[in-house]
């Protein structure tokens, strides 16, 4: 099953992006495509940078469904480390790993249908209603784990961060099957296009029959799954659930990789794998960093400047610009036709 | 006749009232002027930067660079003071200028590039952290005995609270947002544009100035915010006030604005800012809860007030209905 040439139209210019970061990589490192196997396992820069971007791909799975519906969720590193606190405490408390495993991910589920309890039925703006949860999150992941950094020792746990299967690192796994997963599932059913209908118009598309109630909390639900999952992959690696830290600020690169991908802040057509790649071009931007060998300090100041190239470029205004410069010919120059004007951010 | 509007400011000053009272019985010392003269020293940072979240939040806009031009401001400020032999002042001055046009820029992205606010200031939230990054990665104290004579002026109440120059500078601040909000063609343009930029176009709101203005408004608060931080903590560090930005947001969310613009008030935050600073203050004060109590508290309060407003919302949207029935029934009989 390859992707549909529509598919491979709409990924075209991220897969542009992606490919200059990663030409960038091999001009500051040669050696970057160079992939080793020992001891069971793969080495690379090219390994890195996709088990590295794990915890921003799964976030931007669920990421994009919920900016699909026109909504946006704020809470997602906050329901991290809710999650990682909560598989650690499990683990430490003598239990197995799978408990661990299932009780964080019913934790983000929780985190999730809270979210969407708020944002379907009370009606309050995604962006508000997500807001709380960020601002409680990280005070009750820090009651979970009593203000400690809780550590833990269970090979099972620790697997699912830093092990490997057939060569290959789990998060990496992870990602890959869960992105493919919900992909195919929102495109081989009618789910895509009802998520599509409600950011377009939701009462319209609830006036078409559609239940963007139960469909609206289900995406949220989905959305702190993900992020149940990224935060369990985080605190495996490290070896310990940091309430303050996990997860800190991911939910804005989660979100930045949504855009990057292409997708509308206000809703409506979607792709998963745009956002996917967008998440990949993230890491790559910060492996480019990373290997240039440039001071740290630098790291920020070149990852906005990046993004804003993107942005700007990606900007409706400029693609604009560009189309009206070219129609400009011997007639006079039509009007610009009236942009939807943004309000993303409401 | 209490307008609906007024309505969740009086509830925003209300549960203050309520809660100092909780904690006054609670504490008897709570109502000494110590306690009230730190609560002002110890937020005056968060709310010179809330008066410009204000703003931006009435436009219907967010801001989430202003924790990162916070700690730009601090160890700019530092460095420049330790290189160099620049007066304070003159370094207050210059570093003014150079957020208030980091926010102008930001603004301009927002209107002319026509990208979600959201977005942007997201950028410009790396870009200012980065920034500070890149003058230093570690804490610089600052020593000038221009310092020292700002930190030492206060004006000492009966019972022993030092008012000092940082909390007033904050109401201050809050004195002139307020009268810039309600009194001034400037604030018009931000309620207006929150409202609905159609309609504000259709008006004739200069919208491009309006949308630099609002964030040049809050990189320049945020400016003021971070001296006034500087001068707080005596030392410039680039890791400092992580997540500012959020706190602000909870504030004017708590002080009764709503996230969509177009409504609400400067002086409400005001409110929402000694709120979050009492329940700090509170759980000093009891000594047995932690502090993440605190982050739970405050979510918890910033949902109270979020479903406030949409039941406010809710009830006079039910008004407005049965009004309107009342006079096409009316109409009717009429004719």
């Amino acid at each position: 099953m390859g992707p549909k040439p529509s598919t491979l139209k709409r990924v075209m210019p991220q897969l542009l992006i992606l490919a200059a970061a990663l030409a960038l990589n091999v001009l500051v490192f040669p050696e970057f495509f160079h992939i080793d196997f020992r001891n069971g396992r793969l080495f690379g820069n090219v390994v890195d940078v996709l088990n590295r971007g794990a915890p921003v791909a799964l976030l931007c799975i669920g990421m994009t469904l919920v900016i699909a519906t026109r909504g946006i969720d704020l809470s997602v590193g906050a329901v991290m480390a809710i999650a990682g606190a909560v598989a650690a405490s499990v683990v430490v408390d003598g239990h197995g790993w799978v408990t661990a495993l299932l009780a964080a991910l019913a934790a983000g589920g929780v985190c999730g249908l809270w979210n969407g309890f708020l944002v379907a039925v009370l009606r309050i703006q995604p962006i508000v209603a997500t807001l709380v949860l960020m601002v409680a999150g990280r005070g009750i992941a820090q009651l979970v784990t009593e203000g400690k950094i809780l550590t833990f020792s269970d090979p099972g746990l620790i697997h699912l961060g830093a092990g490997v299967v057939a060569g290959i690192p789990t998060p990496i796994l992870i990602w890959v099957t869960l992105g493919l997963l919900v992909a195919w599932a929102v495109r081989k059913t009618a789910l895509g296009m009802l998520i599509e209908a409600i950011g377009i118009n939701e009462r319209s598309s609830r006036l078409a029959g559609i239940n963007s109630r139960v469909l609206l909390i289900c995406v949220y639900t989905v959305s702190g799954l993900c992020a149940a999952l990224a935060g369990v992959i985080v605190a495996a690696d490290i070896k310990g659930a940091d309430a303050n830290n996990a997860g800190l600020w991911l939910e804005l690169d989660a979100i930045l990789a949504v855009v990057i991908g292409g997708n509308s802040l206000l809703g409506g057509r979607f792709s998963i794998l745009a956002s996917l790649i967008g998440a990949l071009i993230i890491q790559s931007v910060n492996s480019v960093i990373l290997l240039s060998g440039m001071p740290p300090e630098f790291n920020l100041v070149i990852k906005a400047v990046l993004i804003l190239c993107i942005l700007v470029i990606q900007s409706p205004r400029i693609g604009n610009l560009i189309y009206i410069l070219r129609a400009s010919g011997p007639q006079p120059q039509p009007d610009r036709p009236p942009l939807p004007k943004k309000e993303a951010a409401r | 006749m209490i307008r609906s509007t007024h309505l969740p400011l009086l509830v925003t000053l209300a549960t203050l009232v309520l809660a100092y009272a909780l904690c006054a019985a609670a504490y008897p010392a709570m109502l000494s002027t110590r306690v009230m003269s730190n609560l002002l020293t110890d937020n005056a940072f968060l709310g010179i930067a809330a008066v410009g979240m204000t703003f931006v939040i009435l436009s219907g806009g967010i801001d989430l660079s202003i924790g990162s031009v916070i700690a730009f401001t601090g160890v700019f400020l530092a460095v420049v003071l330790r290189e160099t032999s620049m007066h304070p002042l003159l370094a207050f001055v210059l570093v003014l200028c150079i957020t208030t046009g980091f926010g102008a820029a930001m603004g301009a992205t927002i209107h002319y590039l026509e990208m979600p606010p959201f977005i942007v200031t997201l950028a410009g939230m790396f870009l200012a952290r980065g920034a500070a990054y890149v003058l230093s990665t570690e804490s610089v104290p600052i020593t000038h005995e221009f310092y020292d004579t700002l930190q030492g002026l206060y004006w000492k109440a009966p019972g022993g609270g030092r008012f000092r120059l940082i909390g007033g500078i904050m109401v201050l601040t809050f004195i002139v947002g307020i009268v810039v909000a309600h009194r001034t063609r400037f604030g018009q343009n931000v309620y207006a544009l929150g409202g609905g930029e159609q309609a504000a176009r259709l008006m004739g709101v200069p919208q491009a100035m309006t949308t630099v203005g609002i964030y040049a408004t809050s990189g320049c608060l945020a400016g003021l915010s971070g001296i006034v931080f500087s001068l707080y903590t005596s030392a410039g560090y680039s890791l400092a006030t992580v997540g500012v930005e959020l706190d602000a947001i909870a504030a004017v969310v708590i002080g009764g604005t709503l996230l969509t613009g177009g409504y609400g008030f400067v002086g409400g935050t005001f409110f929402g800012i000694l709120i979050m600073g009492l329940i700090q203050t509170y759980i000093v004060f009891d000594g047995t809860l932690s502090s993440w109590w605190t982050k739970i508290v405050i979510g918890g309060l910033l949902f109270a007030f979020i479903l406030l407003q949409k039941g406010l919302t809710w009830a006079t949207q039910a008004k407005a209905t049965r009004a309107r029935r009342r006079t096409a029934t009316g109409s009717a009989a009429l004719s």
